[in-house]
């Protein structure tokens, strides 16, 4: 059987500035990404044969072959379920590349998602349709219970009562995420570090969640590109070896509102996502340096934790406990900041970080990494990575 | 008519005492008498009621057979009562309300909310507006006092008559006219108002020929816009397919219904077409009790959420028949909401189509 696992490899990464307002066409801001990753890698826009983005991305996979000067593709494909597509992109990269149906992928995804359509406002859309999606809602936003906030809130606040979870701990990933995006330039908080009296004086957006439990509105682009292992090795960068990756959805899954399945502590489908990562890879969390854990509400975090095995269940408090996943703890977390730090651009930035990782070049490095863990969206059908040094 | 309506939704604190003094003096006065029908009874009118009422009893036009009938005479139609002693449109001035309690004419002026004709049950007599001539008559100042006070809508409710014997060619029957109910204010569909009842006894040649209840209600159609029966389009309502038809319907009887399996037995929410069990496309529902417990919750703050005023809470309700359901918790502060609190369901219209289960504390 055919295995991407070890044969293909990240060789590329470009990203725009992260801003507020970027001033242009998210278009352009795919295609700068574009041009940056290929800059980065060495190849040229004729060395492109595929590309891969989310099914939310407003841009359609000709459109910027276009821009771009890409002429003929042989693979395009898209990524479902939100945030929960980015690493999903890298996988279905790496098959197309290992299964010979094309040779050079670029993943990107890029937005105005802060000075345009921002998915943390209400949307009433959400519930009217008759769709699968829009009939799934209509159990909920009729309700009132329609944003991003609201749906993490009502997992968080079970886990809370079940493990004795507190607010503050939610607020101690805030206050890692923002030191480290003090120090990473590339990060929108860079020299903006929280404290936790700050988070919990911070504003209620959905109790119990508060404003600083949220990650930040972006407007960015990132892209990556995927070739061989054999081929990254003779381009400009260190490759980041493609160790494992893995898509996952787990038994009653719903789009942020799996209420009703087991007992609403756990993310069913990031256990998927674990176990098929650790069985490619062929060794477990103890063998990460650092992971790159999706971000967008604190309390997910702690069970991304709890379902990769990196502690038990209901354990993942003691582990925030005291800088654990600060840059200098037992497992750092996020080390450009997350997307609570640095910036939302849907996990993509993730992706990018763990490259960084890899290859030794990060803003916050840390010390003889081999091999990075990389998660996407929670709370839908997700996806992930282990990157590794070459 | 007299004052100009008070602005829609200010209220006249003393308005509905003033109303009901007034209406209690009326009632004590008894019957008035108004004035004898402007014709006689006679052959030409009644000619052109029965051909407009498809009414071709010989009885009432054909001489020669009315001759042979059991009257020996031409009698008048008994449903012609009012038309006798009906004032023309213009209302001839000083008359007094008897005639026009016929509660049959109305002034092309004083039309109900939005211009619609009113008719009362079957009678199909009287014009849209339930007011007797201008005059002394023991409701026109009623009536008049609710015009007012902006109840200026008009929608006759009953009309019931009875007769005592049939009319002749000639006679000139005699209307009296007394106020006998009032009620109100009161909440309708069409708006606040009152009702105001009046009783019409016509009289000819010494002797009561026919009597008739009416009834109007007069409502304020500006309160129409205000009433929680016409809101605005609810902008949250949900998508329903063959799947999940069955549980808005419920909804809208007053009952929470679960999905189950028709094969298996099995309860599921939320409903889908196959039963993950057993695979039967057959579908029922139980009825669950509405009791609940608080699974989870939240308490939404930020950002603003169209249709709800924040903070509001929404929780995981866990049912006894043991699925959950998603809904909002109303009727007590967000911050009294708590993991394993008592609940029950309720209805509540959040537009003029859609009805949402909610819940509230069950005391236990």
């Amino acid at each position: 059987m055919v295995s991407f696992s070890g044969s293909t490899a990240v060789a590329g990464i470009g990203a725009t500035e992260f801003s507020k307002q970027s001033g242009r066409s998210e278009l352009r801001l795919a295609a700068e990404a574009v041009f940056a990753a290929l800059d980065d890698a060495g190849l040229g826009p004729s060395d492109v044969d595929g590309l891969v983005t989310y099914t939310q991305d407003a841009n359609d996979e000709i459109a910027v072959a276009r821009e771009v000067g890409i002429g003929d593709l042989t693979f395009f494909s898209r990524v479902h379920y939100g945030g929960g597509a980015a690493c999903g992109t890298v996988m279905h990269a790496a098959m197309a590349v290992a299964t010979g149906v094309a040779e050079t992928v670029v993943c990107y995804r890029a937005f105005n998602e802060r000075s345009g359509r921002r998915y943390g406002r209400p949307d009433p859309g959400l519930g009217g349709a008759p769709s699968s999606l829009g009939l799934e809602m209509s159990w909920h936003v009729p309700q009132g219970l329609m944003t991003p906030a609201a749906w993490v809130a009502m997992f968080a606040r079970r886990y809370m009562h079940v493990h004795g979870a507190t607010s503050e701990d939610f607020g101690r990933v805030a206050v890692a995420m923002r030191r480290h995006a003090a120090t990473n330039p590339a990060a929108w908080f860079h020299g903006r570090p929280i404290t936790l009296a700050e988070h919990q004086a911070s504003r209620w957006i959905v109790d119990p969640l508060h404003l600083l439990d949220c990650c930040q509105e972006s407007d960015g682009a990132v892209a990556l590109v995927v070739t061989s292992a054999e081929r990254a090795r003779d381009l400009r960068r260190t490759p980041a070896l493609i160790t494992a990756a893995a898509q996952g959805s787990g038994a009653e899954q719903m789009m942020m509102t799996s209420y009703y399945r087991d007992d609403m502590t756990g993310l069913p489908e990031m256990g998927v996502v674990g176990r098929r990562l650790w069985e490619q890879a062929g060794f477990g969390p103890e063998d990460v340096q650092t992971a790159v854990l999706y971000d967008h509400f604190t309390p997910f975090v702690l069970v991304q934790l709890e379902e990769l095995g990196f502690c038990g269940r209901g354990e993942a408090r003691h582990l925030v406990a005291d800088g654990g996943i600060e840059i200098d703890g037992r497992l750092p977390v996020n080390p450009h900041g997350g997307q609570l730090g640095e910036a939302y651009i849907h996990g993509m930035n993730g992706i990018a970080e763990a490259v960084r990782q890899v290859r030794g070049t990060a803003a916050n490095q840390v010390a003889d990494v081999r091999n990075v863990l990389v998660t996407a969206g929670t709370g839908v059908p997700t996806s992930g990575l282990v990157l590794s040094a070459g | 008519m007299t004052a100009a309506n008070p602005p829609a939704g200010v209220p006249d604190p003393g308005f509905h005492e003033r109303l009901t003094a007034l209406a209690e003096k009326r009632m004590a006065a008894g019957e008035v008498y108004g004035e004898a029908a402007a014709d006689p009874v006679n052959l030409p009118m009644i000619r052109h009621w029965a051909a407009a009422m498809g009414d071709a009893n010989p009885l009432h036009t054909d001489a020669e057979a009315a001759a042979a009938g059991v009257h020996g005479e031409i009698v008048a139609p008994p449903a012609m009562i009012q038309v006798w002693t009906m004032p023309g449109l213009a209302g001839p001035a000083g008359r007094t309300g008897g005639d026009g309690g016929s509660g049959g004419q109305g002034r092309a002026g004083d039309q109900g909310p939005g211009g619609r004709a009113v008719q009362a049950g079957g009678s199909g007599e009287h014009g849209p507006d339930g007011r007797p001539g201008s005059g002394g008559g023991p409701i026109d100042d009623v009536l008049a006092a609710l015009d007012a006070a902006g109840y200026t809508g008009v929608v006759a409710t009953n009309c019931e008559q009875t007769y005592d014997r049939y009319l002749r060619l000639g006679e000139r029957p005699v209307p009296a006219t007394r106020l006998t109910g009032l009620s109100g204010p009161k909440r309708t569909a069409l708006g606040e108002g009152y009702f105001v009842t009046w009783n019409v006894t016509w009289y000819s040649e010494g002797e009561r020929v026919a009597q008739m209840l009416f009834r109007v209600l007069k409502f304020h159609p500006e309160g129409r816009k205000t009433t929680p029966d016409t809101r605005q389009p609810y902008p949250l309502g949900p998508a329903v397919n063959d799947d999940t038809a069955f549980f808005w319907e419920g909804v809208a009887r007053g009952e929470l219904r679960i999905q189950r399996c028709a094969d298996c037995g099995e309860l599921r929410h939320p409903p889908g077409p196959v039963c993950p069990s057993c695979r039967s496309a057959g579908r029922t529902y139980v009825v669950a009790s509405g009791e609940g417990e608080v699974y989870s919750y939240v308490v939404h703050h930020n950002p603003p959420v169209p249709g709800w005023e924040t903070p509001f809470a929404v929780a995981v309700v866990q049912l006894p028949e043991g699925v959950r359901i998603v809904g909002a918790v109303v009727d007590c502060a967000p911050a009294e909401v708590g993991i394993g609190m008592p609940l029950r369901v309720t209805y509540r219209q959040k537009d003029d189509n859609l009805i949402l289960p909610l819940w509230v504390p069950r005391e236990t």
